[in-house]
């Protein structure tokens, strides 16, 4: 792949390549790091105009990080909003003026910042939130559980979760890339587990940090960038329709669907970045199957080793993209499966839901919606294993 | 009128829930197929030369001139109304409208169809409207009346229009006029 022109250089010094050699080209070096600094990392390459935090656990850390990214040059702007409400209707006046926006948050101030999730992408803002996703109140929690990605399903804005440090590095870079494609154009949220990544360090693999992504051209969105320079030249955006009339509802819908269809508009543009919106990993034959995403999906493959020693074949479908839903993916992975076990980390089973959703009358498969864990709890392989052993009527005598 | 279909209860039918994504760069999009920007382009002519009251919608980008590509643009887009004989409506910003638009004169994304109803459009092409707003009146357009449309886009292209063809700026604009001009002999 062609590097873009070395004279071309962003507001930090660092030279602008292509966001190809950036994912996939550039020679990378391992280092031992935690999901929090990783996102410092990721940021740091992407040549970020604008990013407001508020404190949060377990996601202050990655917020603060960014901070000390605007100290050293690398983004544009950056300050403390008045509460999540205000972080994210902050980031939506930046996007709005054509800045290239990230910020974090978890659990409860994902909930107190809800209204603006749906307000981002109907007026069509890439922003990128990183969400720590952690208990929702009440009772209080601030352990992981990923309750809170239920209540971001329908709100317009294309959902990634990564199962590890590395796979949210790559996401960050790539989640700019496809959010801001003119004909996606969305936000898009990258999910991880809470303490279980943001807080553990790993080795993750970075490319130099003297390379970048290209600057976000507001210029080729879909909806004029807040900018007299161009036409129809506005201060605001236009309200649509705010009237009691046909015309008025029929617009509304109309937009409502453009917003969901942006999402569909990004399967290529995932595939080509991403690889592809599921990965398998197992024996691609088995007749179980795991169907799981985040850290759920790490433990299930340790899982799936386990079960190989005692003499069962499995396998699991990790999905990592939850909007858009990989549909036929998911149905072509589990055309083989007798039944499918969905792990997760919350009480309500959203994942299992989905699941449900997309398989019905396209699988045979028994669906089993568990193992779960919630409210901090980890999710030991072997709480897996003993699930599968018994469904299969096998003795456990391995675990516990 | 629309058809019944995923989109359940809504009168809305919406491209990419029938698998219909934008085409790739370098290709065009006729109805739910994908084809040479050549072929998109001929069956664009012929759609405009043989339709009733054919009409170019040009938007914002290409009716201000606030660079020199839009100049270029705009004096293209005339050429082209020329050749095929096309009205031009523009559509100047993307405030509603409705009830006091003069459909005349104007069109608007929140209700292209009052335009299209009131002069009897049978076959458009958008140019120059912002993506987000060239989707949610194709969309429209695409339920509410029989009118063909074609988009000639800057970007990736709009699914929901008839023919959509990605990527368009003043040398594609150029090559669209002289295989207009082909058509034009062909059909005329």
């Amino acid at each position: 792949m062609q590097k873009l022109s070395e004279e071309l250089k962003n507001r930090a010094g660092q030279r602008i390549v292509d966001p190809e050699y950036l994912l996939f080209e550039a020679p990378r070096e391992k280092v031992f790091m935690t999901g929090s600094e990783v996102v410092k990392e990721a940021v740091k390459r992407a040549s970020v105009d604008a990013s407001v935090s508020y404190p949060i656990t377990p996601q202050s850390e990655a917020a603060h990080l960014i901070g000390e990214l605007w100290v050293e040059g690398y983004v544009g702007v950056y300050f403390r909003g008045e509460s999540e409400f205000g972080v994210m209707s902050e980031l939506a006046g930046c996007a709005m003026a054509g800045a290239r926006t990230i910020t974090t948050t978890s659990g409860p101030g994902t909930l107190r910042a809800m209204e603006n999730f749906p307000m981002w992408a109907g007026s069509r803002l890439p922003i990128q939130l990183v969400l720590m996703a952690r208990g929702i109140n009440s009772p209080l929690s601030i352990q992981p559980d990923d309750l809170e990605v239920s209540f971001l399903l329908d709100t317009g804005c294309m959902i990634w979760y990564a199962e590890n440090a590395q796979e949210l590095f790559d996401m960050i870079l790539a989640g700019f890339v496809v959010a801001e494609q003119p004909d996606v154009h969305v936000p898009v949220v990258n999910v991880i587990n809470g303490f279980f990544i943001s807080h553990t360090r790993e080795s993750v693999m970075l490319p130099p940090d003297d390379i970048a992504l290209p600057p976000y051209n507001p210029y080729k969105a879909p909806m004029p960038p807040i900018d007299m320079e161009m036409p129809p030249g506005r201060f605001l955006r236009d309200p649509f329709v705010m009237k009691s009339n046909y015309i008025s509802y029929a617009t509304h819908t109309s937009w409502q669907f453009e917003v969901r269809a942006a999402i569909e508009r990004a399967r290529p543009y995932i595939k080509k970045y991403l690889g592809s919106l599921i990965e398998e990993f197992g024996d691609p034959e088995a007749e179980i199957v795991l169907v799981s995403a985040g850290t759920g999906a790490a433990q299930s493959k340790e899982a799936v080793r386990l079960l190989e020693d005692e003499g069962v074949k499995a396998k699991v479908v990790k999905l990592r993209t939850i909007r858009p839903f990989p549909i036929n993916e998911l149905r072509e992975a589990v055309k083989n499966a007798k039944v499918i076990f969905v792990p997760e980390f919350n009480v309500v089973g959203w994942l299992e839901r989905e699941i449900r959703r997309y398989l019905y009358k396209h699988s045979d498969a028994e669906i089993i919606g568990g193992p779960r864990v919630a409210g901090g709890m980890t999710m030991p392989p072997e709480i897996i294993v003993k699930d599968v052993l018994n469904y299969l009527g096998k003795e456990v005598k391995h675990v516990y | 009128m629309a058809t019944l279909g995923p989109s359940h209860y809504s009168p809305y039918p919406v491209a990419v829930y029938e698998n219909i994504l934008p085409p790739p760069p370098g290709k065009a999009l006729l109805f739910t197929e994908v084809v040479d920007e050549e072929v998109a382009m001929r069956e664009a002519a012929k759609a405009m030369l043989t339709r009733e009251n054919p009409t170019i919608f040009p938007g914002p980008q290409v009716i201000y001139a606030w660079n020199e590509e839009a100049k270029e643009k705009a004096r293209l887009i005339r050429e082209l109304a020329e050749v095929l004989e096309a009205k031009i409506i523009p559509m100047v910003d993307y405030r509603p409208k409705y009830p006091k638009i003069d459909p005349e004169k104007e069109i608007n994304p929140n209700h292209p169809n009052l335009t299209i109803w009131h002069n009897n459009i049978k076959a458009c092409i958008f140019v120059g409207v912002h993506c987000h707003y060239a989707n949610v009146a194709l969309k429209i357009i695409r339920a509410e009346t029989d009118c063909f449309t074609i988009a000639l886009c800057s970007n990736a292209g709009h699914e929901d229009a008839m023919i959509t063809l990605r990527d368009q700026h003043a040398d594609e604009l150029r090559k669209f006029i002289e295989i207009a001009k082909e058509v034009k002999k062909e059909v005329k």
